[in-house]
Order: structure tokens, then C-alpha cells, then sequence
């Protein structure tokens, strides 16, 4: 079996990343998962988190807020946006909140609290929250 | 005969002109260069969610609780036409094959006894088609903000339609666009984008991929990114039309600044006669003064 499989890493506007990938774990809907060559073929949404590639000269990671990613003999991970781990300012992030808050909001005052899209968005918001735990940048959204 | 001073006039009022359609060349080339850059950043990824689309549309197609997305409400009594245009002018017929597109479209989908709504994209083209059709327009998207398109502004159209969708408002909707092809051939285009249509090609790929496992369903899957591919399908279709506008704009300025060099030599051959002309009077004057005396 080879040791890298082919990924990229794609944004409606632009390609972000095509390398050689020894494992990829990306933000799995359902939960994390990490996939390396040979890994069964799936394709899963994503939900907000981190990407996290690992090549044969390092890692590299995004924020991305969500999309699908498909894994076959190749892999790719088609992002509704991402971020480069090192361009993710406190700023950028702030604004990622906010977005989260305000379709939040908005979901809410327009399905009248109906479970299935307000949960939806909670838990969006909450990932984006989370995201922001992990990298160290401070959501500055205590009370939502 | 015009007098040489009116010649002179047309002459650098030509002159000025050749120069402004000269800058607007150049612009356009610059812009276009960009634009050709940006659709091609954004074919990865269109291309890839189609690919995926078609293969889960073809695996849950035929279930009879597949997505109204893809399967349609079951009617198409109700046409939206979203007509993509510029928002501004000055590109030789960019607009107006456009608007003929779908005009044609409108008058095909009256005829068989449909209802067309139509959502414009651009003023230009909600101006040409405001005289005759402005009873059928529903919205109107402006972009003369937008420096730069982004996947933000096709999402807002996007929201915009499906939500329309989700009301009731139509039954299948229709992107008119024009394709770019070369810096000189923009090809008007329609294309469906509810309910979803995959090319018969793409069909056959999915075939041959390997068979996918789903998380979570393959229909929640399905119902997430139908709603994105309506964006996707928008955005591509904006950048192939930003392109195509300075392309179209492109040449017509060539044009207009080569008609204007034309025009300049005309006019300079005709001043010179005249200017010949009037000092032959002179001479003869002179001599046949000379002469008398």
C-alpha cells in the first residue's frame, strides 16, 4: 500500500491545498475521523472544526465551516470556507462567531422554535464556539 | 463641404474619443485577465461537487422521497428565468444576447400556456426587458457594489431562490448566463438549476467510482448539498458571466478604437484637401490680380 494518497483541499473560490497526505482528519459530522490510504471510500459533511493534514515534511491545518469531504483512492474535502491555521486571527474568528450568532438568531425567529433547524444552529454555533476553544482565541460569547 | 475649422473639430473630438475607447480596451483586458483567473480557481471545486451530486443524485433519484430539489414539485407550470447581465454597458452585444435568450425562452414557455417569473441579475438586463415583460419581474439582484464576486453573493442569490422554492413560487428556475468561451465568443446559455440536472456524462463517471458509504444518510447528505449546489451553479455561472463581459467588452473597444483611427485618416485626407484647396483659391486670386493689372 503507498504511504501518501493524494488530497486537496478546495474553497468555491480557490484550491487551497493539493499535496501528498500521509493521514487526514478532518470534522466529521458525526464525529472526528482520520483517514489515511486505503481508507474505505465515504463522503461525510463537516461541521465547523479543524483539518488537519499530515504530510510527509509536517502538518498543516485550516478552520473550515463546513462542506463534505470525499474519500476514495484520492481524497478531497470540499470546504464551504477554510481558513489557514496561521491566518486565523482573533478578527477572523470574531466574525465567523457572529455569523454563527446572527443565522442563529435568525433561524430561530423564523421557524418559531421548531426543533430540527434550531437545534441545527445551535450546535453550528457551538462548534464554531468550540473551534475557537481549541485554537486559543477567545469566542467573546459568553452568553449565547 | 464642411469648413476646415469644423474639420479640425471632428477631428480631435474623434482623436478624444479613440483614446477613451483605447483606456476602456486596456481596463477591460486587465479585468478580464482576473476574471479568467477567478473562474478558474473556482472550476476544482464545481467540478468535484457535480461529480459527487450526480453519483448521489443517480443513487437516490428514483426513491420517491427523494428531495423536491431534485425531483421537481411533479409540475412545471410555473417558469423563474434568472437573466444574468452586466451592470454596465459598453460590451458590444454581451447584454443583448442575453436578454434575446431569454426572451426567446419567454415567449416559447407563454406559448405552451406557462407562468414566467423572472428575477433579474444586473441592471442592464432588467432595463431591456422592463418594457415588455416588467409585469413578470419578481426581484431584482444588484451587483454594482460588488467589486469582486464572491461565493457570498451567489449565496445570497442562491437563499433568495430557494426560499422562493420552499414557498411555492415556481416550479423550476432557469439561469440564463453567457458562457465564456474565447476573448471573442461569449455563447448565451440556459441552464436548469431546479430541479437539479446532471449531464449524462457525469452520470457515467459516478458509475465508475467506487461504490460510497454515507455519513450521516445519503439522503441527509443529499438535502445538505442540494442547496449548495444551486450556489455553486449560480457562482460559476456569475463568474463565467464576469468574464465574458470584459471579453465581450474587450473587443468591442478594439473595435470602436480601430473604426476611430479609420475615421481619424478620413478626416485628415479630407482636411488636407480642403486646406489644398482653399490655398489654390488663394493663388488663383493672387494671379488672376497680377494678371488684371
Amino acid at each position: 500500500m503507498a504511504d501518501t494518497m493524494q488530497f486537496d483541499l478546495v474553497s468555491p473560490e480557490r484550491s487551497l491545498l493539493s499535496t501528498q497526505a500521509k493521514t487526514v482528519s478532518i470534522p466529521g459530522t458525526d464525529g472526528d475521523m482520520t483517514a489515511g490510504p486505503g481508507h474505505a471510500a465515504v463522503i461525510t459533511t463537516l461541521r465547523p472544526g479543524i483539518l488537519k493534514v499530515e504530510t510527509e515534511t509536517g502538518t498543516e491545518e485550516f478552520v473550515v465551516t463546513g462542506g463534505f469531504a470525499e474519500i476514495g483512492t484520492t481524497m478531497s474535502v470540499l470546504a464551504e470556507r477554510a481558513v489557514p491555521y496561521a491566518d486565523m486571527t482573533q478578527e477572523t474568528y470574531e466574525d465567523l462567531v457572529r455569523e454563527a450568532q446572527a443565522y442563529y438568531k435568525k433561524v430561530v425567529e423564523e421557524t418559531e422554535n421548531e426543533p430540527g433547524p434550531v437545534d441545527d444552529a445551535a450546535k453550528l454555533l457551538q462548534d464554531m464556539v468550540a473551534v475557537g476553544g481549541h485554537i486559543g482565541l477567545d469566542p467573546k460569547q459568553p452568553n449565547f | 463641404m464642411p469648413s476646415l475649422k469644423d474639420l479640425k473639430t471632428r477631428i480631435s473630438s474623434v482623436k478624444s474619443t479613440r483614446k477613451i475607447t483605447k483606456a476602456m480596451q486596456m481596463v477591460a483586458a486587465a479585468k478580464l485577465r482576473r476574471a479568467q483567473d477567478a473562474a478558474e480557481m473556482a472550476r476544482p471545486y464545481s467540478e468535484r461537487f457535480n461529480a459527487v451530486l450526480g453519483s448521489l443524485a443517480a443513487s437516490v433519484g428514483g426513491s420517491p422521497t427523494a428531495p423536491k430539489l431534485l425531483s421537481g414539485t411533479g409540475k412545471d407550470d410555473v417558469h423563474m428565468l434568472v437573466v444574468m447581465t452586466a451592470e454596465r454597458g459598453l460590451c458590444g452585444g454581451f447584454n443583448s444576447s442575453i436578454v434575446k435568450a431569454a426572451r426567446t425562452a419567454i415567449a416559447k414557455l407563454k406559448a405552451e400556456g406557462k407562468t414566467v417569473k423572472i428575477l433579474t441579475v444586473g441592471k442592464k438586463g432588467r432595463e431591456q426587458l422592463s418594457r415588455e415583460h416588467g409585469s413578470l419581474f419578481v426581484g431584482h439582484v444588484d451587483l454594482s457594489e460588488v467589486k469582486k464576486i464572491g461565493y457570498a453573493d451567489a449565496q445570497s442569490i442562491a437563499k433568495d431562490l430557494l426560499n422562493r422554492f420552499d414557498e411555492g413560487e415556481f416550479d423550476v428556475a432557469t439561469i440564463f448566463y453567457a458562457k465564456f468561451e474565447t476573448v471573442i465568443s461569449q455563447v448565451p446559455t440556459a441552464q436548469q438549476i431546479i430541479p437539479a440536472q446532471f449531464d449524462a456524462a457525469e452520470g457515467d463517471d459516478a458509475g465508475a467510482s467506487p461504490l460510497y458509504e454515507y455519513e450521516p444518510g445519503e439522503e441527509a447528505i443529499l438535502a445538505d448539498l442540494l442547496p449548495r449546489g444551486v450556489s455553486t451553479q449560480i457562482f460559476s455561472a456569475l463568474l463565467e458571466n464576469a468574464a465574458s463581459e470584459q471579453g465581450a467588452r474587450m473587443s468591442a473597444m478594439d473595435n470602436a478604437t480601430r473604426n476611430a483611427g479609420e475615421m481619424i485618416d478620413k478626416l485628415t485626407i479630407e482636411y488636407n484637401r480642403s486646406r489644398q484647396a482653399v490655398i489654390t483659391n488663394e493663388l488663383i486670386e493672387i494671379i488672376s490680380g497680377a494678371e488684371a493689372l
